[in-house]
């Protein structure tokens, strides 16, 4: 009998004089980073996501408004369900105010979900989908780097303005490829090309040659990669390989980032069209953040994704000094008012989806001999101004903009 | 044994049962919640290959599948919690029933691969099929309110209604296992033969322990998209079959508690070597590799056996 009234009285005392739950201020700004450290992307965004937004942080001082500003980072796997438990751990459990990077739409999505749930910031740089800033969108939530209607838009453009009129797609078969697909081939039809077919791979594959084989003997005059990372690595390396190239037919990559170039090497890749939202040759800025970026990288320079996390991390931290406090909302109104300039965007702004609106590039890959050294990869052919480059506010699906 | 449970193990019960009610108190209680399910997860497979001897290589398409069905009820349809869960159990049943009766009628390896098989036919109607929304999975699922007035979102509330459902599971388990039923599954495992020769329809028992494996596996991972509030291709990829294997043979095959202490070993090294990056995997097989050098029969095995060596020492001096 006493035991049970000892066990019953501690239960109840805990039921009743549990912990209470009370907002307090905890005068510290904490930044998680949550990107792919082991997996595909690790590459283009992993380590070097934390590094630039570390980077961030020192150059800000290390404080704002005296509180210190604290730096967390954890690998989501590319798995959806890890991503959300981490975001759900970070937010309500470890007091992190805003996560950035986010690399691969399926974790970006399940951590805007609970982001939004929560009323806190996340700062997506890696992931590429449109309706992040479409049916999924936020009042807290930043799409910062690209998207596909930005990237497979203008690398589609600039190859149909040279003669690649027909289009054969080779697409990764999931959510996000099937998604880039559908952003080029509106590209293509409106300016008068034509789809003469596509075939979907598994994702991710490391064996090509039957799919690549349908895309030589359909006869088009580019093969279209709705892909990424590793697959449209392996790709371009089994098409050069079968002598799809030499043959007359073009490689156009709808996502292509400089670390693939790097991976593929310029013998490969040369010649190739793609769109991105920042290269570190481009002005004296780029080259400065490139420098520090490379002397603690081993050498390696920033992809797009990993300068954009620097950005939005930097945006953040300046919205947070300016609204005085580290409350999502009010935070999210400030950073879409002031206007974004630091080396990657030039007046860049945060429209009312959430989309950071600013200039894409496109560029072409250099043939070895024009190449002056390790990374000197890209001419950079012509600058997308942002309103032309992102899909126009008005055709948005985001509820939280107004019509 | 001397009936049920002996005075020893019911103190041990209730002492994991009072750590489960202040737990919420002391850690994340979300971290605690992912652990039950996978616990329950863990146990529903336990029944199957510490108590039938059938190693199922395909759980997680019941897990995965039923976390899809409740995901969609919930949000598309917009039921009450309770039915969309019961939705998901339902159809991980289903799933058994179709997966067992072609299976069990093979053993071993074969029996293995039958069901790795249609695990992957599941996986690409994952992938395929609309309303799984392939690789994004159904994302923000509503907790919603049990029975229309028990308000979910409240992660302390949600915890206590997950902690029920897992007792009341296990507690059925365990009756199973200890039923007579439970004892032909037994015979079953350690002579098939011979349980033919008494007289059993052993396929009509190896079929229920599969279908009530695959129920409380869809179970489980019904309340784990409650929990997350989404349904995704992890929970339907065959590395959630080897990992519901991984935790039961950590923990200890075919004992009570073993699959679930092997469960919240392996969501503690997830959950807090997160930080570690790629060395995540590493750390994972490191673990594995010395349990199975140094803890054959499970962790929860092994303390059992010392245990028992301890007694039988005190009782002879």
């Amino acid at each position: 009998m006493m035991i049970r009234k000892t066990i019953l009285g501690t239960v109840l005392s805990v039921l009743i004089f549990g912990p209470v739950h009370a907002e307090i201020a905890n005068h510290k700004v904490k930044i998680g980073v949550l990107t792919d450290m082991s997996g595909p992307y690790s590459d283009l965004a992993g380590q070097g996501s934390v590094m630039a937004a570390q980077m961030a942080i020192e150059d800000f001082g290390g404080k704002v408004n005296g509180w210190p500003v604290e730096l967390v980072s954890a690998d989501h796997q590319s798995k959806a369900d890890i991503a959300s438990a981490i975001a759900r751990k970070w937010y309500e459990n470890e007091e992190v105010d805003a996560i950035a990077d986010l690399v691969t739409t399926a974790a970006a999505r399940a951590v805007r979900e609970v982001a939004k749930e929560k009323g806190k910031v996340d700062l997506d740089s890696g992931p590429g989908s449109l309706p992040l800033t479409n049916d999924w969108c936020s009042a807290t939530g930043f799409h910062w780097t690209y998207d596909n209607y930005a990237t497979a838009g203008g690398t589609a453009t600039a190859v149909i303005k040279q003669g690649g009129t027909s289009w054969f797609f080779l697409t990764a078969d999931y959510a996000f490829g099937h998604d880039l697909q559908a952003q080029a081939e509106r590209v293509v039809k409106a300016n008068g090309g034509s789809v003469l077919g596509s075939v979907r791979h598994p994702f991710p594959s490391s064996d090509f040659s039957s799919f690549l084989l349908q895309a030589q003997s359909s006869g088009a005059k580019i093969i279209g990669l709705a892909n990424a990372g590793n697959d449209t690595i392996n790709a371009i390396k089994q098409a050069n390989e079968f002598g799809i190239t030499k043959n007359g037919q073009s490689i156009a990559g709808l996502l292509v980032f400089i670390t693939d170039v790097h991976s593929l090497g310029l013998e490969t890749a040369k010649g190739m069209l793609l769109t991105t939202g920042f290269y570190w040759d481009f002005d004296e800025g780029t080259r400065a953040f490139a420098k520090r970026f490379g002397a603690r990288m081993n050498g390696k320079m920033p992809t797009m994704v990993q300068a954009g996390v620097y950005s939005s991390v930097s945006h953040y931290l300046k919205a947070v000094q300016q609204a005085n406090t580290t409350e999502g909302i009010r935070v999210a109104d400030k950073m879409r008012e002031i206007p974004i300039n630091d080396f990657f965007a030039k007046n860049g702004k945060i429209r009312a989806d959430g989309r950071m609106v600013h200039d894409m590039y496109l560029a072409e890959v250099k043939a070895p001999a024009e190449s002056k050294g390790p990374w000197d990869y890209y001419k950079i052919l012509r600058t997308i101004p942002g309103d032309e480059a992102f899909r126009p506010l008005s055709e948005s699906t985001c509820p939280l903009v107004k019509k | 044994m001397g009936g049920l449970w002996g005075k020893r193990e019911r103190l041990a019960m209730l002492l994991l049962l009072l750590l489960a009610l202040v737990a919420p108190f002391l850690v994340y209680p979300v971290f605690l919640m992912k652990g039950l399910c996978f616990a329950l997860f863990a146990s529903a497979f336990n029944l199957l290959l510490g108590y039938s001897g059938l190693l199922s290589f395909g759980h997680a398409m019941f897990f995965g599948f039923a976390a899809y069905v409740t995901a969609h009820m919930g949000k598309v349809w917009g039921v009450n919690p309770e039915w969309a869960i019961l939705g998901g159990v339902v159809t991980a049943a289903a799933l058994g029933l179709l997966t067992g009766w072609l299976a069990i009628r093979r053993t071993g390896i074969y029996f293995a691969m039958v069901t790795l098989a249609f695990a992957q036919m599941m996986y690409f109607v994952a992938i395929q099929a609309p309303f799984t929304h392939g690789e994004d999975g159904i994302q923000g699922v509503p907790r919603g309110r049990l029975f229309g007035f028990i308000d979910l979102g409240e992660s302390l509330t949600l915890y206590y209604f997950v902690l029920l459902v897992f007792v009341a599971s296990l507690w059925f388990l365990n009756r199973v296992v200890q039923s007579p039923f439970g004892q032909v599954l037994k015979a079953i495992r350690d002579n098939e033969q011979r349980a033919i020769s008494l007289g059993y329809a052993v396929n009509r028992f190896k079929l229920l322990a599969f279908v009530l494996s695959a129920a409380f596996s869809g179970l489980a991972g019904s309340m784990k998209c409650q929990v997350f509030q989404l349904a995704s291709l992890a929970d339907v990829h065959w590395h959630s079959s080897g990992e519901v294997v991984l935790m039961t043979l950590l923990g200890g095959i075919g004992s009570l508690m073993g699959p679930a202490v092997g469960a919240f070993l392996v969501v503690s090294i997830e959950n807090y070597f997160a930080e570690a990056g790629a060395w995540v995997t590493i750390i994972q097989g490191g673990i594995f590799v010395f349990c199975v050098l140094l803890f054959r029969a499970g962790i929860i095995g092994t303390l059992s056996q010392w245990l028992k060596g301890l007694y039988s020492g005190v009782g002879k001096a």
